[in-house]
């Protein structure tokens, strides 16, 4: 076979004399039957390359095992030692280990697509995963090795680890509470905002009378109703609802409205020339093209009910995320409130999150939307 | 027969008795409105004008005279103040998917896909289920049929006009009604699109009302051009363009047409 190859990094040169001696390549077709396989004598394959930069996150968690384990406690009320000190660092060394196999992972070319996605993502990651094993030392250090940050209003990364723990059926059952409560309002408040809102944007008649009284009640943040919601509504859980409604309700009907009312006239003319009728107008026209505001009505309702949500909770509902937060206040538990304000943070944050999701499929024909 | 006299370039539309094409009788039809400062706008003074079944009627006139307001009362988008317009002998008194309007803008619905808007009718109508084919039939006509799942935003100029075009042919229309069709596309674009447009108006039969302020445009498509004053409009001329289709734009007796044409419109001295 006197085709000879040069398999540089890049470039694939072929050599090719004349297409018949080759043994069985086609006797047409040219460079892409004589592309020779893989792994030719001693050329450089590209399947292994070190991932060297994986090593930063592996030392920064290695560091942060290092430190937690290796520095005693200092200063944590009747005795020294925090709790779970030991289990936050041997964690912390098990996730430097994982990092390690991931880096290992991410040297190898090979992977199915699925495998390979996730190595990307660990790559993408990997600043963060340093960055973040350094603040949670320097918190550790601060808050259990020095006592810099003093008890009980700080409290060490690791006893979180004990909140959790000891505490996780009255934070789930909390957490689990505050969710339905919420769920509830939005729905309500999302239902009832669209439909006054695209009534508005549609009828004159309505909008005569409705518009000035959203005008007037709208402004007045929900929370200052709570005292006379308390009073008028049989308990404190529909009381909440209603407040919850009208948070996420305000923002949803006027963004509706003028979604509606912002149409461009032109979509009725062609569709009534089409020969839509009154129905197909408002549910094929009015309402698609308001949509986009709608979504931006919601995005606005949502942060809104999880601020009267949480009021609601430490004024007045027995149960939920704001009633954890003043309990464990009441017992001076500074720990017990960040875990509960870390669990908040990671619902709401999940909540707007599905929202975005939801609006991109839905809203899948705009180009350049707002980001999440 | 009426409408072979008139159309005899269309029978292989007729003979499969997809579409047939309407008479419009507009008889002295007045318009005005209402301004914000309250004074009273008239727009079209004693308008008169006859479309035979499958003639290609172009209005010519210059910009703001009420030309797209005489097309927005023959789609009965609005009823005039005076006069009365009939299609058939029916008056017009609301829009009808048998009389189709082109906008200047293609106005594409943006949250539907490319067939969804060429659907938009049938919907409307409640035939969709039945008549899927229709869709992809028009959307052949046009030569976008690759372009089905496509999102509006992702079209050039002239495929969402062609997107219009096939909105508007899949519901067989009687009479097109085309309101600056071609005015904001590319001069290339434009000469394609014309020389499209004659075929698709040769193949179906219908009638059209062509609004443009493009002389050259009118004198290509349209068997008879007729010319507007300046508001209130009124009709001052009509000229018959009796060439055969398909036209060439060279050819001399056009030439002179828009000559002629020019002249009618104050215009003479740049020719």
């Amino acid at each position: 076979m006197n085709t000879t190859a040069v398999l540089d990094h890049n470039a694939i040169i072929v050599d090719l004399p004349e297409s018949r001696d080759l043994p069985d390549a086609p006797t047409q077709g040219g460079v892409s039957a004589a592309v020779p396989k893989p792994l030719l004598n001693n050329e450089k394959t590209r399947r292994f390359k070190a991932y060297w930069p994986g090593l930063w996150a592996v030392l920064a968690w290695g560091a942060l095992a290092a430190v937690t384990l290796g520095i005693p406690d200092k200063g944590a009320g009747f005795s020294d030692d925090w709790p779970y000190t030991r289990e936050f660092g041997v964690a912390a060394a098990v996730v430097a280990a994982l990092w390690l196999f991931l880096s290992i992972a991410a040297s190898f070319r090979t992977w199915p697509r699925p495998v390979a996605r996730g190595i990307g993502f660990f790559r993408y990651s990997l600043p963060w995963l340093v960055v973040s094993a350094l603040l949670l030392a320097v918190w550790e250090i601060l808050a259990a090795k020095t006592g810099v940050l003093e008890p009980p209003f700080f409290a060490p990364p690791s006893s979180l680890i004990d909140a959790y723990i000891n505490n996780h059926a009255r934070l789930a059952d909390s957490a689990w509470n505050s969710v339905k409560l919420l769920l509830e309002g939005i729905l309500w408040g999302t239902t009832v905002g669209f439909t006054v809102g695209v009534s508005i944007g549609w009828s004159r008649r309505i909008n005569y009378w409705v518009h000035p009284i959203l005008r007037l009640v709208g402004p007045l943040p929900p929370t200052a109703l709570l005292p006379i919601a308390f009073f008028f509504f049989p308990s404190s859980h529909s009381a909440s609802v209603f407040l919850i409604a009208l948070a996420t309700g305000f923002p949803v009907a006027i963004l509706s409205w003028s979604g509606v009312a912002g149409v461009n006239k032109a979509y009725y003319d062609v569709a009534r020339t089409l020969g839509a009728s009154r129905f197909f107008l408002i549910a094929r026209v009015a309402i698609p093209a308001a949509l986009p505001q709608v979504f931006v009505g919601l995005f606005m309702g949502l942060g809104a009910s999880f601020v009267v949500l949480i009021v609601a909770e430490m004024m007045g509902v027995k149960s939920g995320l704001g009633w954890y937060l003043t309990w464990a206040q009441g017992y001076a538990d500074y720990v017990n409130m960040y875990a509960a304000l870390i669990v908040m943070t990671i619902i709401f944050s999940s909540l707007i999150s599905l929202l975005f999701a939801v609006r991109d499929r839905v809203l899948v024909w705009q180009k350049g939307t707002v980001q999440w | 027969m009426v409408i072979a006299e008139a159309a005899p370039h269309a029978s292989s539309a007729r003979d499969k008795g997809v579409s047939t094409a309407s008479r419009i009788s507009v008889e002295r039809v007045s318009h005005g409105f209402d301004t914000s400062s309250g004074e009273r706008l008239e727009v079209l003074e004693d308008v008169s004008l006859e479309i035979a079944p499958g003639e290609f009627v172009a209005l010519l006139g210059p910009s703001g005279c009420g030309k797209s307001t005489l097309l927005r009362l023959v789609a009965g988008l609005e009823p005039a103040d005076a006069g009365s317009i009939t299609q058939d002998e029916r008056p017009i008194t609301a829009p009808d998917p048998s009389r189709i309007v082109v906008f200047q803008d293609p106005t594409l619905f943006p949250w539907r896909n490319v067939w969804d808007n060429v659907a938009l009718g049938l919907e409307a109508q409640g035939v969709l289920k039945r008549e899927k084919a229709r869709v992809d039939e028009a959307l052949r006509k046009v030569g976008l049929e690759a372009f089905a799942k496509s999102w509006p935003h992702q079209l050039s100029g002239g495929m969402a006009q062609r997107v219009a075009l096939a909105r508007a042919l899949v519901n067989n229309p009687k009479l097109l009604i085309l309101d600056e069709p071609l005015g904001k596309l590319d001069s290339l674009t434009r000469l394609e699109m014309q020389s499209e447009l004659v075929s698709l108006w040769q193949k179906n039969g219908f009638s059209v009302l062509l609004v443009t302020h493009d002389i050259e445009e009118a004198l290509f498509l349209s068997r008879r051009v007729v010319i507007f004053s300046p508001r209130p409009a009124r009709i001052v001329a009509e000229f018959t363009v009796d060439r055969p289709y398909p036209r060439h734009r060279g050819d001399a007796m056009l030439a002179d047409l828009r000559h002629e044409i020019l002249n009618r419109l104050g215009l003479g001295q740049s020719w």
